[in-house]
């Protein structure tokens, strides 16, 4: 049928100041269980043999919300293109693999505990910029403001990405430029973000670089390992704004 | 700081500091070869004799030189400190790692720093061997119709006969071809120009570059100790 027997290798960590080390489990899980589901079946199993469950995170368990980072087998969210751990399925392996989770790993994403990670910093980068002033008041007519097609659609595509840290944890260098580009590209292509668009790129730049995630080496591994598939179109995007707002900005620092 | 130091210091000015001088160097091999390829033609030198003496008197030129070496130095030290950064931001990597790449080769980019080290030991032999020996060093003269030059040619001979330095010479322009196989297209992704009627022409030169222009350079101490032994 559609059982298999799998050998687990999952970093175990207690917290922040230890030192955390791959443990070793056999669970036996069904190829139409997702990841996440496998998981859970390894936690009972500790939870009867009276052992500490793995702590990992989850929320949504439908593609929208981020949470469930980890690495598998050396990526991000696993093998398939294009998801996250909770779309991942079984089936993606075969009876008898050994599988190798991890936490995310960058030092700008402190390990909590096993897999989880703090992944605040983007929270931060997120404030330095993922907004726009309006004065609240009577909600705005959605049509209000024509916008065409192809611009609405490349900052929808932009605005797809859920923060889920993948492309830092690809990234080599754990480079944080796939996430705020993103987030950039997002406000700044349209135009009610447009007014803001020279102090957000640079406040969103310099929170990044403040947070301690490396430099941008454009290996692409970032967009390889997306699971919204976010371009690294807006890498560039995110460059020549910045370099443009640094150069004819008004402000001297 | 200022707003400019703010600007050059920012992770993107950094890097926007790496692919100038980056295009500058692919700008200058070129021309570099232009000139080596001189030594190919089979008159004892004297083209290239020439040539030399041209790049070593003519002032334009002296002051681009200038502009080369602190593009060089700029570029080696910035990247090398850039690539130790970068290392310490991830700080340690995964018990299985698979990186994947869409649109360069990973090995490569992932190993900018050590492929640049390579580069920085042969180019300080390569300097020592010939740019400080044109500098300062004492060539033999020879002269063309009545005017003397530094016989630059001789080293050049000795060096290419020895079958050690020809491999060692070989080995650095593959080492030159895969820093500029990520290099070159990704110093454009670093300005910020990618665009979608332009970038597949830009992949497509740099590969042609990455390609032709060490093959160049390599083809000329090949050819050397061929026709010398
Ligand atoms: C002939 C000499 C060289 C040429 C033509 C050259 C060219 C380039 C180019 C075009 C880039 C891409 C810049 C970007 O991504 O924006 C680059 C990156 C780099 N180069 Fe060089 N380079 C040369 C020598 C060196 C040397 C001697 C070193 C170090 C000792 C070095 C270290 C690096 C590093 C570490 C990067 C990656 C920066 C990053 O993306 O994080 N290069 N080089
Ligand atoms: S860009 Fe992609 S990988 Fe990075 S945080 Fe957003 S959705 Fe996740
Ligand atoms: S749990 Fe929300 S995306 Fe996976």
């Amino acid at each position: 049928m559609s059982d298999m027997n799998l050998t687990l290798k999952v970093w175990r960590q207690k917290n922040n100041q230890s030192k955390g080390s791959l443990e070793t489990y056999k669970i036996l899980a069904s190829e139409h269980m997702s990841f996440l589901e496998m998981l859970d079946v390894l936690n009972e199993q500790l939870i009867q043999e009276k052992k500490e469950p793995l702590a990992f995170e989850h929320d949504c368990r439908e593609w929208i919300c981020g949470a469930c980072s980890m690495v598998i087998n050396g990526q991000p969210h696993g093998p398939q293109r294009g998801t996250t751990t909770c779309q991942l399925h079984m089936r993606q392996f075969k009876d008898g693999d050994t599988i190798v989770v991890e936490p995310f790993r960058a030092k700008a994403f402190p390990v909590i505990k096993d897999l989880v990670v703090d992944r605040s910093a983007f929270d931060r980068i997120i404030q330095s910029g993922g907004f726009i002033s309006v004065n609240t008041g009577q909600a705005v007519d959605g049509n209000s403001i024509p916008i065409d097609k192809d611009t609405a659609s490349a900052a929808f595509d932009a605005a797809t990405c859920i923060g889920c840290g993948a492309c830092v944890a690809a990234c080599p260098n754990a480079s944080a430029m796939l996430f705020t580009s993103a987030k950039v590209s997002h406000l700044n292509q349209l135009p009610q973000g447009k007014l803001e668009a020279k102090q957000r790129v640079l406040n969103m730049v310099s929170q990044m670089d403040e947070e301690g995630f490396g430099l941008c080496s454009n290996v692409t591994a970032c967009e390889a390992e997306c699971p919204k598939e976010i371009s690294v179109e807006n890498i560039a995007r995110m460059n020549r704004e910045y370099i443009g707002a640094s150069l004819t900005s008004d402000k001297f620092v | 700081m200022s707003w400019f130091s703010t600007f050059l210091t920012s992770s993107i000015g950094k890097k926007l500091v790496m692919s100038l001088t980056g295009l500058f160097l692919i700008v200058f091999l070129l021309v570099h070869l232009t000139g080596n390829l001189q030594l190919l033609i089979d008159d004892g030198g004297r083209q290239f004799n020439l040539y030399a003496k041209f790049m070593t008197s003519n002032p334009f030129i002296k002051i681009t030189s200038y502009g080369l070496y602190a593009f060089i130095l700029l570029h080696a030290v910035q990247g090398i400190l850039l690539w130790l950064k970068n290392r310490a931001a991830k700080g340690g990597g995964y018990a299985v790692n698979n990186t994947k790449a869409t649109n360069t080769v990973a090995g490569f980019a992932k190993n900018m720093g050590w492929l640049g080290i390579i580069i920085l030991v042969f180019l300080l032999i390569h300097l020592y061997q010939f740019w400080l020996q044109m500098k300062l060093g004492t060539l033999p003269m020879v002269n063309y119709d009545g005017v003397e030059v530094k016989n630059l040619y001789v080293p050049v001979m000795d060096a290419f006969s020895n079958i050690g330095f020809v491999i060692f010479y070989v080995l650095s322009m593959v080492v030159i071809a895969f820093h500029l196989w990520h290099g070159f297209q990704s110093s454009f992704q670093t300005l910020g120009l990618n665009h979608k009627k332009y970038t597949p022409f830009i992949q497509f030169l740099g590969k042609a570059y990455s390609i032709l222009i060490p093959l160049g350079f390599a083809l000329i101490p090949i050819l050397f100790f061929l026709r010398n032994s």
